[in-house]
């Protein structure tokens, strides 16, 4: 007994508990970092100021009313890139007689013939309305200024990402300070806000992984997340609004069984499908999709439209089912955070603890051995694919009573979608799929405050999980860059099969 | 011992066969009192229904008189047709069911037009050749997933070619003014997306359902990046993002031919490059070295190895195709169709292109017929909106995604995909 004991440590120093931890996180760690790499590149090349610089022809300042789309720019614009709220480290080119000048603005001059300093910057800025100068952004004629704005491009959009999704430090420094001067705490809470933020975006996250992973022990593909979302958050909204007058103790547990009971029964009917008659859960999970969305449509103008609203937006859920707030306004982080954590373990639990964990993974991984140990592979498919949609229910009930308190279309930007991503990345481990949720919650809450300050797109997210996708399924791509070595006990996540089952 | 096994066999198969008559006769009898019942009764004598049989639009072929029939016998005829089908089914048993069904299933929607056209007018020929029309992409994306799993590669990523497609060729169509190049840039990116899915699922030997999934993602993300960060501006939007879209060709002789002439002969060149398509791929699937070396490699890739067959060079060539066949049908939503790229114009083609093909069995020719079968429910709903105004149209919305489940739970005769399908190859 106690040589077992001293085995087993041994073997947890020897090979090394962390270092296998490590193993399992650097691949994901990288492809993430790879995917941030080429969503920057697809940053820079989008970037108006690179496109036009890297076009033949670019852009000629002229005054007013002149303008031809094609060739010249307004003033307007040149200012926004040039003109009076011209900061240290921006670059300015203008006409000096023919040829052209281009400076870094900086604070000291260091070397006269790249630098100007702001002042002087400032006042050569209203060279640009004598019509005559021209700002030229060639790729050609100025190879430097082009990387240079692109570099620009990349660093603003991520710095953006950084500031809606952590928040910025300066303002949390000084929100902190004026707490310890006057003891008005608000202006420290709403510079907290952006992190909060991105945690409140986490909770489904962890619901919708967790649903999506736990289909990928049991060997099923689930792209059915997001209709279970919606059925789920319809379900629970219901419930939310139609019964009035019960107790909070009773109201809120219901509400929430319900939204679970909506995706699971949207689960469970792609998952009796698969068991019984083999139609691959693939496809069925996508029809299931559309078929909530369609469905959702219908409810939001139909049954369940609040009254009197022109719009197709449910009623508002009574105060008794809310998800209780943690904070208080400005933040918005409730009660579903602990929500979240308890399915965590409860999954955790039911996969590496009890038996209909076992055979659920056993049916994941082998269902021929499943099925020759005497396990009802048909019965293990159906309770996967409820559990899971429940969870994923449970990410739409969440959203619905902790967050919004009405249902409208579009409530979810794709959860459900990003999860697949997620789950991957998070090696359908509940674990995993916590730290992967936190990362996912952050790129999205950030990525809402880079479409407003720096233009760029939402979808920049989805097309880096998509890569992240991709370099998790191949990761000798991400081996062959970093030039890693395979390692041989490295385990296989996933397994789906062909349509025949 | 084995005398016993297949004895065993045999009953379990017939039972499996009595099961599926008797299912099937039931079904038979229950539309044909709904037929009855919902139609027939709801009707009153002295009603006539017109199904116009002149196209709605400019065609060659000459005006012919609409079809006019009392509406009250004809429905308690087509009743009880399927009545007696029914019956039939369950005392003798139909050798085709799948056809049979088709039939009963036809009539039921027959009596439902009857009906919904009582006192009223359908343009009949509209809604037929509006059936080719929204049969065509997802008929492009059943020949993609045919060509791509008969050499055993599942291609999931159908519709996110589709849409890479879609942008592509209308954004090259509205820079470069010819609609040809578009269709051309739609395909060439397709067969890029199909080259990317068979570098990750042959060379990589990645799971190719993750893989095509990871391509139909990155389609959203890329395409949706394009629209809010370029279309978003009008000048631009007007530039790169609005086409002409193919003119319909009326082809001589042919489409003076009435009823049919309009139906087939007077669409756009997307259709025609479909039946194109259509034809090739049954000839060389079936008639042409490449295409038995084809299946040989979906059904046993080892055996096709040892007889001298390149494995992974027949499945990048198939991987590739089947990526331009499906840009092909994305091109069809922007200059086929509308001219202008929106986020979500393919709306799951690409996937029920895929039950298509399950439906047809991994054949050209039975693809077409269940694409035709989609494309059916698609312009149906469309116009039952305009017959029947005030029924939620959601419903019918959902109806092709329905069909596509119904399909695939194998209710119509059970398909048997290509052995290999879906299992990366290695040689020892």
């Amino acid at each position: 007994m106690a040589d077992v004991k001293t085995n087993a440590k041994t073997e947890k120093n020897g090979n090394g508990f962390w270092r296998r931890a490590g193993r399992a996180i650097i691949i994901p760690i990288l492809a993430v970092v790879v995917g941030l790499a080429l969503g920057g590149v697809m940053v820079a090349i989008s970037d108006p100021v690179v496109l036009r610089g890297l076009s033949p022809n670019p852009w000629r300042v002229v005054p007013e009313g002149e303008i031809d789309p094609a060739t010249d720019i307004s003033l307007e614009t040149a200012l926004k890139f040039h003109g009076n709220d011209l900061n240290l480290g921006d670059y300015v080119v203008f006409t000096r007689g023919k040829s052209l000048v281009f400076r870094e603005v900086v604070s000291e001059i260091q070397d006269k013939d790249t630098q100007i300093d702001l002042e002087r910057a400032r006042r050569r800025a209203p060279d640009l309305l004598s019509g005559n100068a021209a700002i030229v952004l060639s790729f050609s004629d100025r190879p430097f200024f082009v990387v240079q704005a692109a570099g620009r491009a990349v660093w603003e959009a991520y710095r953006a990402l950084f500031i809606g999704s952590i928040g910025d430090p300066q303002r949390i420094v000084d929100g902190w300070r004026t707490a310890q001067e006057t003891g008005d705490w608000l202006t420290f809470r709403e510079s907290l806000r952006p992190i909060t933020e991105s945690l409140v975006t986490s909770i489904p996250y962890i619901f919708a992984g967790l649903s999506v992973a736990l289909g990928f022990q049991a060997g099923l593909f689930n792209i059915g997340a997001e209709g279970q979302i919606a059925i789920g958050a319809a379900l629970s909204t219901y419930i939310g609004y139609s019964f009035t007058g019960l107790p909070a103790v009773l109201h809120l547990p219901l509400a929430i069984l319900g939204g679970m009971v909506g995706g699971a029964i949207w689960g469970i009917i792609p998952g009796w499908l698969k068991a019984k008659t083999g139609a691959h859960e693939v496809i069925n999970t996508i029809m299931m999709n559309y078929i909530a969305f369609r469905l959702m449509s219908w409810l939001l103008r139909g049954p369940m439209q609040r009254p009197g609203a022109g719009k197709p937006v449910s009623p508002v859920v009574a105060e008794s089912a809310f998800l209780p707030q943690l904070f208080g306004a400005p933040l918005r982080l409730h009660a579903g955070l602990f929500l979240a954590a308890i399915a965590v373990v409860f999954v955790w639990w039911l996969l590496y603890k009890t038996t209909i964990g076992f055979e659920l993974r056993t049916v994941g991984a082998n269902p021929n051995a499943a099925k020759y140990s005497g396990m009802s592979v048909a019965r293990n498919i159906i309770i996967a694919m409820g559990i899971s949609g429940g969870l994923a229910g449970l990410a739409g009930a969440n959203e619905v009573l902790g967050l919004n308190h009405f249902l409208a279309e579009g409530f979810s930007p794709g959860y459900g979608f990003d999860s697949i991503a997620l789950a991957l990345l998070g090696r359908s481990h509940p674990v995993g799929v916590v730290l992967a949720a936190i990362l996912f919650g952050t790129l999205r809450s950030g990525a809402t405050s880079m479409q407003s300050l720096a233009q760029v797109p939402i979808d920049i997210i989805t097309t880096i999980q998509a890569l992240v996708i991709v370099f998790i399924a191949a990761p000798e791509i991400i081996r062959w860059l970093f030039r890693l070595k395979t390692v041989g006990d490295e385990e296989k996540t996933v397994f789906t099969r062909g349509w025949g089952s | 011992m084995s005398v016993a096994t297949a004895t065993a066999q045999i009953k379990r198969v017939s039972s499996a066969e009595k099961r599926q008559r008797l299912i099937f006769g039931v079904l038979f009898l229950l539309i044909g009192f709904l037929i009855i019942w919902l139609f027939a009764l709801q009707s009153q004598a002295g009603q006539q229904t017109t199904f116009g049989m002149n196209p709605g639009f400019v065609s060659k072929a000459p005006e012919i008189p609409d079809f006019v029939f009392p509406t009250q016998p004809v429905l308690y005829v087509l009743g009880f047709v399927s009545l007696f089908m029914g019956g039939w089914q369950l005392a003798r048993g139909f050798k085709s069911i799948g056809a049979m069904f088709g039939l009963v299933f036809g009539l039921f929607v027959l009596a439902f037009l009857s009906w919904a056209a009582r006192d009223s007018a359908f343009n009949l020929v509209g809604m037929m050749q509006a059936t080719l029309i929204r049969a065509t992409p997802i008929a492009l994306g059943a020949f993609s997933g045919v060509i791509a799993e008969r050499a055993a590669i599942i291609n999931i990523a159908i519709e996110g070619m589709m849409l890479a497609a879609a942008l592509v060729s209308v954004v090259i169509a509205s820079a470069t003014g010819s609609l040809w190049l578009g269709l051309f840039a739609g395909v060439l990116i397709g067969g890029f997306l199909g080259l990317l899915h068979g570098i990750m699922s042959i060379q990589f030997k990645v799971d190719q359902i993750i893989s095509g999934t990871a391509i139909n993602i990155l389609a959203t993300g890329i395409t949706g990046f394009v629209v809010k960060r370029f279309f978003t501006n009008p000048d631009i939007n007007d530039k790169l993002n609005h086409s002409a879209i193919f003119p319909p060709v009326h082809i001589p002789v042919l489409s003076a031919i009435p009823v049919i002439g309009p139906i087939l002969f007077s669409v756009n060149v997307l259709p025609y490059l479909m039946f194109i398509v259509l034809i090739a791929l049954h000839v060389t699937l079936f008639y042409t070295r490449w295409g038995l070396r084809t299946i040989a490699v979906g059904e046993h890739p080892k055996a096709a190895d040892t007889l001298g067959v390149n494995v992974f060079k027949i499945r990048y060539v198939n991987i590739v195709l089947s990526g331009m066949i499906a840009g092909l049908g994305g091109a069809y939503f922007t200059v086929g169709r509308v001219g202008q790229f929106d986020e979500v114009m393919t709306a799951g083609r690409g996937f029920i292109g895929l039950a298509a093909m399950i439906f047809g069995k991994w054949t050209p020719i039975g693809s077409l017929g269940a694409s035709l079968l989609f494309g059916f429910a698609d312009s149906f709903q469309q116009k039952i909106q305009i017959l029947i105004p005030g029924f939620p149209s959601e419903f019918l919305l959902a109806a092709p995604y329905i069909i596509t489940m119904i399909v695939l739970a194998g209710v119509v005769g059970r398909a048997v995909a290509p052995a290999a399908d879906g299992v990366p190859y290695e040689k020892d």
